[in-house]
């Protein structure tokens, strides 16, 4: 492979790295607390607000229910508004980070009603409040849940970075696209296809990893 | 009147009253579960009038359903009665908003069957958690959890976290968790049901301990005897909802009124003879060859060792055969059963039963044995006895 391709690829990978934090730290910033709130507002529960969660849990499931690529079509009136343009790398990062904060909320959900009911009425019994049970007994305790769920969010989002060539998003997918198969260079396709799957093993082996450190629930030694 | 209404009592005059004047008192409380989609609203508790004086453990017992999980969650707030009143230490709970509420709950701990620590905690972590949560300074958390790991004999295991710890470490720290904040009173629910019978002997010193050396309030709901008898002074039997019996654990035990608290103590105390007895027992005296009248002898308090069956032999001419018997402790105080046979004519039973009644002891007959047809039966056949065995 020519240095000049070698560049492309090394500036792809770092286009498809910086789309994919970005995405994922504002997808985080907001679908974690929106998930926990998704998992503590049903009817009954620490923060009932049953009317508010029907409504957030509508939205999530719309944007949820959007394959990826017709959400970046459809929302660019709102791309251009956040970034000033719908074009380019950092633009693509705005339909990224609208795809992965609904996903991160359902998995942060999942996560915090995996924890034993038993714990909050402990913590109620004590004397805490609502909020916080939430910060020190739903989030501590489902952590480990919380930390797979942005792992495979994570490796979804490097999948969906591949889609956002359509809007001249960049990144490795695109590259693979353009030139592997528009200019019939296989070793470019190659290149891009291995470049992914050392980032997700690596992705995932982080992920897997921290999750078990974090969780005593199991006899460590 | 439904402000919570506080009377304060000089420390030194409560004392020397020596009133037990009741810490937590539930006043005609009903709790009624409205159903969902129209379907029939569910009666868990109904007219349950209970307190527990200042420094005493209360024992509510009651099979699966009968309410019991209800009731204690009825003190600390966790359910609200449908109707009555709960108050605990001058403050109608039954009466609070949830801000006041979480206040009046720092006075209240409360241990569970499956302890509900928090498996991302250590011990030392889990203990500091009420104190955190009431805004203590991180110095006198530090100080108060390891006093309080102390009592409870975990300081060597602080560092541990929840899977680390066996089943009554784990209810240990359960205990130190809820005693963090110097409660007045201690809810234990089923505290000891998922333990082996040593451990829960272990858990139920401690809490015993706690409430003669820290004069902890304790009110406890168990399904089993053994937890009351181990450390309640008083008991309450709930069945359906409806307490059937309430009263000091002797009295209860030795003179049980309701059909269910019979059951309970059947079950548990070996009052009931051994089922080849059982079997060949008919109720009524029926007088005739080979046949024994049975009666059950309770001797309470001092009289249990008392040797009445020596005097009847010889101060009432009337020998009688045991046929099964356990002598034991309730509250402290001795408490034994004895189911004798004897001669089976009615004159006969009549003069033993005045005769044992008159030296303050309880009689019970129990109806008729046919005592030749089981030696006849029994005696030959050795594979029954190795069943036995």
């Amino acid at each position: 492979m020519s240095p000049e391709l070698l560049r492309l690829l090394v500036q792809a990978t770092l286009d498809t790295l910086r789309m994919v934090a970005v995405a994922a730290s504002l997808g985080t910033l907001i679908g974690l607390p929106l998930g926990v709130f998704l998992a503590t507002s049903g009817r009954g529960e620490l923060l009932a607000a049953p009317w508010l969660n029907r409504v957030l849990g509508l939205v999530v499931n719309a944007t949820r229910s959007t394959p990826f690529i017709i959400l970046v079509v459809a929302i660019i009136p709102f791309t251009r508004l956040i970034a000033g343009t719908s074009i380019g790398t950092s633009a693509a990062t705005v339909p990224l980070t609208v795809a992965a904060t609904p996903f991160i909320a359902r998995l942060v959900e999942g996560a915090v009603r995996e924890v034993d009911g038993g714990l909050v009425e402990a913590a109620r019994a004590f004397g805490a409040s609502p909020l916080q049970i939430v910060l020190k007994v739903l989030i501590p305790e489902a952590l480990p849940g919380i930390v797979l769920g942005l792992t495979l969010a994570v490796v979804s989002l490097i999948g969906f970075s591949a889609m956002v060539g359509a809007v001249g998003g960049g990144g490795l997918g695109d590259l693979g696209i353009r030139y592997g198969y528009q200019r019939f260079m296989p070793e470019m396709m190659l290149a891009v296809v291995v470049v992914l799957i050392v980032l997700v093993q690596l992705v995932q082996t982080l992920g897997d990893r921290l999750a078990r450190r974090m969780n005593k629930r199991l006899r460590h030694g | 009147m439904t402000a919570p209404v506080r009377v304060p009592v000089p420390a030194d005059l409560s004392d020397r009253l020596a009133i037990p004047e009741p810490l937590v008192r539930l006043e005609g409380v009903a709790k009624t579960y409205t159903a969902r989609r129209g379907a029939g609203a569910v009666t868990a508790l109904e007219d349950i009038n209970l307190a527990v004086p200042r420094g005493r453990v209360l024992g509510v017992i009651g099979r699966s359903g009968a309410g019991k999980s209800t009731l204690i969650r009825l003190v600390n707030g966790l359910e609200r009665p449908s109707r009555g009143r709960v108050i605990v230490g001058g403050a109608e709970i039954s009466a609070l908003s949830e801000p006041a509420l979480r206040q009046e709950r720092r006075g209240i701990g409360m241990i569970f069957q499956h302890f509900n620590l928090l498996s991302a905690r250590t011990a030392a972590g889990n203990v500091a958690l009420p104190l955190e949560v009431a805004g203590y300074e991180r110095s006198a958390i530090r100080a108060r959890v390891a006093e309080l790991l102390d009592l409870v004999g975990l300081t060597p295991q602080a560092d541990r976290y929840p899977a680390e710890l066996s089943g009554g470490q784990k209810q240990r720290v359960g205990i130190a968790r809820a005693l963090a904040t110097n409660p007045k009173v201690l809810l234990s629910d089923e505290a000891t049901s998922a333990l082996d019978p040593e451990t829960t002997r272990s858990i139920l010193d401690l809490l015993g301990r706690i409430n003669r050396e820290l004069g902890l309030t304790i009110l406890l709901i168990t399904h089993e005897m053994a937890v009351i008898r181990a450390i309640a002074h008083g008991v309450a039997v709930l069945d359906g909802g409806r307490i059937a019996e309430s009263g000091d654990v002797f009295e209860v035990f030795t003179r049980p009124q309701a059909a269910i608290t019979r059951t309970f103590l059947d079950e548990e105390t070996g009052r009931t003879l051994p089922p080849a007895l059982a079997a060949r027992l008919t109720p009524g005296l029926a007088p005739g060859e080979g046949r024994q009248a049975v009666l059950r002898i309770t001797f309470r308090g001092p009289h249990a060792t008392d040797p009445v069956l020596a005097q009847l032999a010889r101060d009432a001419g009337i020998p009688a055969g045991i046929l099964s018997g356990t002598v034991d402790e309730i509250a402290g105080r001795p408490f034994g059963t004895l189911v004798v046979g004897i001669a089976s004519d009615p004159g006969t039973v009549e003069r033993a039963k005045d005769f044992l009644a008159a030296r303050g002891l309880d009689v019970e007959v129990l109806g008729t044995l046919d005592l030749a047809g089981w030696q006849r039966t029994a005696a030959p056949r050795a594979t029954d006895l190795t069943h036995v065995a």
